[in-house]
């Protein structure tokens, strides 16, 4: 039986970590690096890098730390933010990355996905998906739209229809991410969840709220998500990505246990 | 020297990888030459099955493959490597492949389910490997130990004997494989943490001789 994945997500900027990571008894540490190799030691059993830099420069140092990822961890991770080109997912993919994430990059150019499955198949090819909740409408029958730019631009695009759309094009998983969750600690979005993930065959991560062990539980059990990708609940410190599997695992959730 | 089959299929440096931080001397060729001279050769793989025999066709390495079988120089196949030693794959339009394991590779049927859920396609993520027997490649891998898979089509060989290893997804199915000097799994070793590197690290080290 498959296992529920556990994947924090770290922030990068010009190749540091933009929010401090603080493990138990230790001090705040900068590095991606040495966080990525602390949470695959802790049993995470994925890792996503979004790169949050803008200059070309930044891009380029990204690249150094996906290779220094690559020679530290040896479970799959995946590298998103500011992907465009099929050059971009190139230079990702052989840097050392399993899968790298489109985001406005595919809104904005849907090609891209099928280019990408193409080039280097559908399972490198994860869509990240920002939504917002509306009003239902003819343009959003399911109520959730897609958004860019965190949240401040709505695209005119029904969140339902685009995860199918993906899917068709060769997304090989969606990175599902609630921005009225996003940031809250208050719970994943479940209802989004739910609706997303029973309508695709490809796996959906659920991302966005994680504040408490029990959001976890809901999100995988109940919003039927394949995977929970957390932030804050383990980078203050909060839990231990061990803490959390033990939890869920005490909760009926298939985790993998040893590591 | 271990040698990895370069065949423009994905995953080969990541099998490099995972060899340089075990400290195991390893290249990454396409020349036949330098396959028969390694001491232990693995034949990795991401993508599909059509393209993947298409390549192996164009730089000339069927036969050479399958010889590396015959000489009895430790194999190890990963993934889409797997799936190319069997007699066809349901791939492409059904990919005849190398047929060095009798059976095929069948595509997961539609409409699986776990407990009323649909499962997804494709099986991606940490899943259990029940080894049948003590093979010295599995050697040190604790029973929960879980491996990361992603596929859509999954190995059936048709004598039992050969299968070394059941995973369970919707359907049983033979998720490592074991013939003399070949040992084949559909899940990822390189990106497996540390149950992946001890079967690597057990290759590193196996003469290729027969499993107890």
């Amino acid at each position: 039986m498959l296992s529920k994945r556990i994947i924090p997500c770290l922030d990068v900027r010009d190749g540091k970590l933009t929010k401090g990571v603080k493990f138990k008894g230790n001090i705040d540490i900068g590095d991606p690096v040495e966080v990525a190799r602390r949470y695959y030691e802790q049993g995470a059993d994925e890792i996503v890098f979004y790169d949050i830099t803008a200059s070309s420069e930044g891009r380029d140092i990204m690249i150094d730390v996906v290779k220094r990822v690559a020679e530290t961890i040896f479970i799959p991770f995946s590298v998103g933010g500011g992907i465009r080109t099929l050059e971009d997912m190139r230079k990702v993919i052989l840097a050392g990355a399993e899968k790298v994430s489109v985001n406005s990059g595919a809104v904005e150019n849907p090609k891209i996905i099928s280019e990408g499955a193409v080039a280097f198949g559908c399972q490198c090819v994860v869509l990240g998906m920002d939504v917002k909740k509306v009003n239902k409408s003819a343009k959003i029958p399911s109520g959730y739209e897609i958004v860019i730019q965190g949240g401040r631009k709505y695209m005119g695009i029904d969140a339902l229809w685009w995860a199918r759309e993906a899917e068709n094009l060769g997304a090989g998983e969606v990175c599902l991410n609630s921005i009225d969750a996003d940031g809250t600690l208050e719970g994943y979005e479940l209802e989004l969840t739910h609706l997303i993930t029973t309508n695709v065959k490809i796996p959906v991560i659920a991302s966005g709220g994680a504040g408490k062990k029990e959001h976890l539980r809901d999100v995988l059990t109940t919003a039927k998500a394949d995977a929970a990708l957390i932030a804050s609940i383990v980078h203050y410190g909060t839990y231990t990505i061990a803490e959390l599997k033990e939890f869920l695992s005490g909760n009926g959730v298939k985790m993998r246990e040893a590591w | 020297m271990i040698a990895i089959v370069d065949y423009r299929a994905g995953n080969l440096t990541s099998v490099a990888r995972a060899l340089q931080y075990l400290n195991v001397p390893c290249v990454i060729t396409d020349r036949a030459a330098e396959l028969r001279g390694a001491d232990r050769v693995i034949f990795p793989g991401v993508g599909a099955a059509g393209e993947a025999m298409r390549n192996l066709k164009e730089k000339r390495l069927t036969g050479c493959i399958r010889e590396l079988f015959e000489s009895g120089k430790p194999l190890l196949g990963i993934c889409l490597g797997t799936q190319v030693i069997f007699e066809y794959s349901e791939e492409d339009n059904r990919t005849p492949c190398l047929g060095i394991i009798p059976g095929g590779v069948k595509r997961f049927p539609e409409g699986m389910t776990e407990k009323d859920d649909p499962l997804k396609i494709p099986h991606m993520g940490w899943n259990r490997v029940a080894f049948r027997r003590n093979h010295p490649l599995f050697a040190g891998i604790p029973g929960n130990a879980e491996f990361y898979f992603v596929h859509s089509y999954y190995p059936a060989p048709s004598e039992d004997s050969d299968i070394a290893g059941e995973t369970d997804y919707g359907i049983r199915f033979a998720s490592a494989v074991a013939r003399r000097n070949l040992v084949a799994v559909q899940f990822h070793p390189e990106k497996s943490g540390r149950f992946g590197l001890q079967i690597l690290e057990n290759f590193s080290r196996w003469d290729g001789s027969h499993a107890q």
